[in-house]
């Protein structure tokens, strides 16, 4: 029952923020509970809860591989938000506050649902949660990308219950007695209606892809993160992604177990390669270093779903991509906010030689672009490779070269952006930058801390770790 | 049963041709009022008892869809006092035109999928596929936020109708959390018109296009 603490905790910390009188101590809640979140998923990390869990809700081996770098990631976002939101003194934080505690519990929840309804519901409540985060600026601009995120949000939402419901269609025409867990459906595996679970799969990967933001589903993100504070961004780019990736890998399951699995791996992999494209295409014409940062996600996105579509070592490396990705991006987000906020402009027009005005972030955001563009010795590297050398021992040689190339692409395009903004000389309205906005050790040490945590994941993937994922894997395809 | 259900069925999917050819903004919601207390109905004609949780959920579903949300759409209307006339993206004859092919085009699917014995007569199938589709249709044939608003409605009323087919295998504890989350969704989106006419004193999201690539 510890497990239900991890959903609990974040509800009711995020009830209390809602009543606490003072805007200026109300930040404090977001640390607080995101440490206590940290010390409960490491714990169950550390020491799963027996099996079998419930129906419903449980921290099973694949919420057990994703839950805890969700957990980091939060920490870290929730450590920066406390000197984030003293900036923002003007604003009040009463949404705000309990938005974003709530959106960790319903993370949580999303990650255990091991029941068809009960995981749209947990990621619905998600995408409504972000809404408050999204327009926190309150600028036009901030409004336009929240009614994008609304309206095709939404309607990905609504296409994913409709495939829920054709899976539960599938379960009720072979025959089932209505049992919507995961593991009814997968028990009923070939006896599953194979219509209905093809129509299934393909509304719950538009419905869940579009929360993933792949392409062609993503055109919500460049806006929404573009518009949305830091820590919001890395929470859309590191938790809620992983929420909709948990989704997307919990379904593809079934659909293993009911025989249509090659036609799911073959779809996932051209859908992951099409991400990857896209956003090496967009990449490489990106002029506003936030965007920008959007459509790296989509191509880590596409990245998952490559390794997902190989399955077998390439899903274990995708588990460890998830971890990767989470850490890298907040790094990045979290220091592009710095910048950001010192510059007071966003495109590479408007912004250059950061290097002088913020050192220290500017240092940040050029080892995170390194991190993201798996250069070595980061953990996205590795994983990476480990995608690429299963993609190839698989026999899916073409697409591993196209990956590839991708890559290359999608790294010229952030370098580009970075160094442009990074070096040079700076622009007369940086040098008037924001009175209030000093480089402090509260906004340095955070990204720091998580990219420090990809580099460890490379060099010294823990073993506790590579044994959770393997239990994952295992959870996800009970043949191998 | 079935015939007063499917009675109902092709109720609502008249409704949706309604919706694809009016041209004012108040009628359209009207529609979609209607078209959500249509179906509140729905799970008492299948059922035929009257379970005390049952009629809860049919009473929530209608009193949602019939009233509050088309209240809430109105007053949005109202403060932001725009013009009551939609501006169509995708003109009212083609827009009625694509809505009848999709019906057709759905009746005709259903009766290909394969479906349990006792659905064979039914015209659930069709009717969720034909309002997923007129919803579809509204959301990106038309410019006013609210008129994109009334789109999502349908394109949720599409998706409850094949809910209706699960009936006896959701819990209804699922069933009231997917509704709730609807409810909220619909709520939010509501708050979000009004800050939207607030900040650009419109609701044309065609003015919506500051970002782009």
């Amino acid at each position: 029952m510890k497990e239900l603490l991890l959903i609990l905790v974040p509800l009711v910390a995020a009830a209390a923020a809602a009543l606490w009188p003072h805007n200026r101590t109300r930040p404090w809640f977001l640390p607080a509970a995101g440490l206590a979140h940290a010390f409960l998923a490491f714990g169950l990390l550390l020491n799963p809860p027996a099996a079998p869990y419930h129906a419903w809700l449980g921290f099973d081996p694949l919420a057990r591989a994703m839950l805890p770098a969700v957990s980091l990631l939060f920490l870290g976002c929730s450590a920066y938000g406390v000197p984030y939101l003293r900036l923002r003194a003007e604003r009040s934080n009463r949404v705000f506050v309990p938005a974003f505690l709530a959106a960790l519990g319903l993370m949580s929840a999303a990650h255990m649902a091991r029941h068809l309804g009960v995981l749209w519901i947990a990621t619905e409540a998600v995408t409504l949660c972000s809404v408050p985060l999204l327009h926190f600026n309150n600028t036009p601009r901030a409004f336009e990308a929240t009614w994008k995120y609304l309206l095709v949000g939404g309607t990905g939402i609504a296409l994913s219950l409709l495939g829920s419901f054709c899976l539960g269609y599938a379960s009720l025409h072979g025959g089932g007695v209505g049992d919507l867990t995961f593991t009814g459906l997968m028990a009923q595996g070939q006896g599953l209606s194979r219509p209905w679970v093809l129509i299934a799969w393909v509304l719950l990967l538009v419905g869940y892809g579009t929360k993933m933001g792949l392409a062609p589903m993503h055109t919500w993100k460049p806006d929404a993160y573009g518009e949305a504070p830091g820590i919001v961004g890395a929470m859309l780019a590191g938790g809620v992604t992983t929420v909709a990736f948990t989704a997307v890998l919990r379904v593809r399951a079934v659909v293993d177990a009911a025989g249509a699995g090659v036609v799911a791996s073959r779809t996932l992999l051209a859908i992951g390669l099409f991400s990857t494209l896209v956003a090496a295409l967009f990449l490489l014409s990106a002029r506003d270093f936030k965007r920008m940062l959007a459509y790296s996600s989509v191509e880590h996105m596409g990245i998952l779903s490559i390794g997902a579509a190989v399955g077998g070592i390439g899903l274990w490396a995708a588990f460890f991509h998830v971890w990767n990705n989470s850490m890298t991006k907040g790094a990045l987000f979290l220091s592009a906010g710095n910048i950001r906020r010192a510059a007071g402009g966003r495109t590479i027009d408007e912004v250059s030689g950061m290097s002088l005005i913020t050192p220290r972030s500017a240092a940040l955001f050029v080892a995170g672009l390194f991190a993201v563009t798996a250069c070595p010795p980061f953990g996205p590297f590795f994983s990476e490779l480990l995608i690429v050398k299963s993609a190839f021992a698989t026999g899916h040689g073409l697409a591993a070269a196209l990956f590839l190339v991708c890559l290359l692409l999608a790294f010229f395009g952030l370098t580009r952006v970075v160094f442009a903004i990074v070096y040079g000389r700076p622009r007369q309205a940086a040098r008037e930058m924001d009175p209030r906005f000093r480089e402090t050790l509260a906004v340095i040490v955070p990204p720091v801390v998580l990219l420090l945590l990809s580099l460890v994941l490379g060099l010294a993937t823990p073993d506790l770790l590579r044994e959770a994922w393997t239990a994952a894997v295992q959870q996800l395809s009970p043949v191998l | 049963m079935n015939g007063l259900l499917n009675l109902l069925i092709g109720l609502a999917m008249g409704l949706n041709l309604v919706a694809l050819g009016t041209s004012r903004l108040p009628s359209l919601i009207r529609v979609a009022a209607l078209q959500g207390v249509v179906l509140g109905i729905m799970p008492l004609v299948i059922e035929q008892e009257f379970r005390g949780l049952l009629l809860v959920v049919a009473a929530a579903t209608m009193a949602m869809k019939g009233l509050v949300i088309p209240a809430l759409l109105r007053r949005a209307m109202r403060t932001a006092n725009i013009d009551r006339d939609l501006y169509p993206l995708i003109g009212f004859v083609p827009s009625l035109l694509l809505g009848a092919a999709g019906m057709m085009g759905a009746v005709v699917l259903a009766r290909r999928l394969p479906l349990l014995p006792e659905h064979h007569e039914s015209l659930l199938v069709a009717g969720a596929m034909a309002s997923v589709f007129t919803g579809l249709l509204l959301l990106i044939g038309r410019s006013k936020a609210i008129s994109q608003v009334c789109g999502y409605l349908i394109l949720e009323n599409g998706i409850y109708l094949f809910g209706l087919l699960l009936i006896h295998s959701v819990p209804l504890l699922v069933e009231g959390g997917i509704l709730l989350d609807l409810t909220v969704a619909v709520f939010v989106i509501g708050i979000i018109v009004d800050r939207i006419q607030r900040a650009f004193d419109t609701l044309d999201t065609r003015k919506l296009t500051v970002l782009r690539e």
